[in-house]
């Protein structure tokens, strides 16, 4: 099964989700014109990144009869979408989220795990933490979404890989820095090395949708991947413009890789487990 | 040990051109307007906003006092024609003379910072009828040290090489085509006749880059610095200016009273709905 993955970067108007949404449904029909069987838009990409107090009055509850969410159901009769969004569940806690919509409904929502609180972030002030992680089936198969430091702790994609998904969408917004000598920034070669790395591992497809624009001071840089489950690199959007990058990926290549390289079928969960088990209640070490 | 500030110039271009038009188009702005001392720092945003913008949109503004040096001007003059920028000359004696000359204990930093503040009063006053954002020109370096006069030429709207050091401003510079006198020029505030910055700090910018990269960028000890091979008298000043100065980088603090406070739990981005 052949299917084709578009990647959407661009810049949003922070905290203006009703202009983010047209710019949205402009991007779905320039996708479906292409022909493009999932779109995967960045993280926060209804908001934009840096809302602090923005966070709370830009937060939707999700469901069918949303307005935002309602308009972009009604256009996913052919065509799978990944947006991001600030959720705001029935006790009022407000997550980083993304949310996989297809065949006019709601098929997943995932809460952003891992909130970076240091350095130039602070998004553990502003959001609650998810608390879960879970794969999910969609027509293309079972999936896994992470966003952002979501996939730089290895646990959670690890976690999703067992869980069935082979096809792990990730997105960001991930702000650009580390200037030196190289052609690019140190944060963009090493989110594309660590996107290499997990498909290798886990003899999967990743793919990552990362935004561009800037806000305040800080640039995000693009460069959105797809790694096929050798590890090999099938598309890579432009670094700092805003584009929609279209790729056809082969599921089929999921049997080649996993015959001649059966990581998935010799990995040892039990082991895994029992030594989690001994490491977390073990506190001698 | 060896500290490597080389940056790579094309990426850096991209970056800063594209934060320059895209932070002035989201807030309805095409135009931004610089005074153009003839100095290395102000020529490198000169550059960039040109090349961000298109020359037309940028309005270079030499605001000479009458101790200025001749040739610092006629280096503006030469990158204003070089670029096809639009260019103003408002000499800022007769503005600044009248209140210099009111205090007979006027010392020169304080004339320094009366003619910084008045050319920040030109510029904000020319902003309206060219329809521009003032563009910031401090680096990192100056900004660390606080070696500039605040609510002078520390006043911007936006600081598009803020976050580089000295040395690395010079590299640039030079990628951009800014003319070699300029960049060769001992860097000078002009806050007196024959003033340069590394005779009034005590160190070259050299050194203190190297410093200050280890300091703040990776977040080295002082001590450690000190092992490393810096003078321990050296990096006690350079520590202590930082420090000093910080006023100079922060908004000053508003007492709080109220449930919600600026500053403190009323927190949004400058770029807040745009």
């Amino acid at each position: 099964m052949k299917i084709k993955i578009a990647l959407a970067q661009f810049n949003t108007r922070l905290g203006n989700v009703e202009d983010n949404l047209q710019t949205h449904l402009d991007l779905i029909e320039e996708a479906k014109g292409h022909g493009a069987d999932l779109l995967v838009f960045p993280e926060l990409s209804l908001t934009g990144y840096v809302l602090q107090d923005l966070a709370v009055t830009t937060a939707i509850h999700p469901h069918q009869e949303d307005p935002v969410f309602k308009k972009l159901l009604s256009l996913t009769n052919d065509i799978d979408l990944l947006v991001g969004f600030v959720h705001e569940d029935r006790r009022h806690r407000f997550y980083i989220a993304a949310a996989y919509l297809s065949g006019h409904q709601i098929i997943h929502i995932h809460n952003k795990v891992y909130l970076p609180t240091y350095g130039m972030f602070d998004e553990g002030r502003f959001f609650a933490w998810g608390d879960s992680v879970r794969a999910f089936d969609t027509r293309f198969g079972r999936v896994g979404m992470l966003i952002c430091e979501d996939f730089w702790h290895a646990s959670l994609p690890y976690l999703l890989w067992l869980d069935g998904a082979d096809l792990l969408l990730f997105t960001s917004a991930s702000p650009g820095r580390g200037l030196n000598k190289a052609p690019r920034l140190s944060s963009s070669v090493w989110v594309e090395h660590t996107n290499r790395a997990y498909a290798g591992l886990f003899t999967n497809f990743v793919i990552h949708a990362n935004r561009v624009g800037y806000e305040d001071g800080l640039n995000f840089w693009g460069g959105s991947t797809i790694h096929d489950p050798n590890g090999n690199l099938i598309v890579r959007a432009p670094d700092f413009e805003e584009a929609l990058t279209l790729a056809e990926i082969d599921l089929n290549q999921l049997h080649r890789t996993r015959a001649h390289l059966p990581l998935l079928r010799d990995e040892r969960t039990n082991l895994v487990q029992r030594e989690l088990e001994r490491i977390t209640h073990h506190h001698d070490h | 040990m060896t500290i490597d500030l080389t940056i790579n110039t094309d990426l850096a271009t991209k970056i800063l051109t594209g934060f320059i038009r895209t932070e002035l188009n989201r807030v309805g702005f095409q135009r931004t307007l610089l005074g153009v001392s003839g100095g290395i720092d102000s020529a490198l945003s000169l550059y960039l906003s040109a090349r961000a913008l298109g020359p037309k949109n940028v309005l270079a503004v030499r605001m000479p006092y009458k101790t200025s040096p001749d040739e610092t001007m006629e280096d503006a003059q030469t990158m204003i024609d070089d670029l096809g920028v639009q260019s103003l000359t408002v000499e800022i004696t007769d503005m600044v003379d009248p209140l210099i000359n009111r205090y007979e204990n006027m010392d020169r930093v304080r004339a320094g910072n009366i003619m910084a503040r008045m050319r920040m009063i030109v510029l904000y006053d020319q902003s309206v009828p060219f329809k521009g954002l003032v563009m910031g020109t401090s680096n990192k370096t100056e900004m660390l040290l606080g070696y500039s006069t605040v609510f002078g030429d520390a006043a911007a709207a936006l600081q598009p090489i803020g976050d580089l050091y000295k040395t690395q401003v010079r590299q640039l510079a030079g990628a951009l085509g800014v003319p070699e006198r300029v960049i060769q020029r001992a860097p000078s505030a002009d806050l007196w006749e024959g003033q340069t910055d590394e005779g009034e700090l005590g160190f070259t910018y050299d050194a203190v880059d190297r410093l200050l990269y280890l300091l703040v960028d990776q977040r080295y000890r002082p001590e450690t610095c000190v092992e490393e091979g810096f003078d321990a008298a050296f990096v006690d000043r350079v520590v202590r200016m930082m420090r000093q100065n910080h006023f100079k980088r922060v908004m000053p603090p508003i007492a709080k009273l109220s449930q919600r406070t600026i500053g403190y739990d009323f927190l949004y981005p400058r770029d807040w709905g745009t």
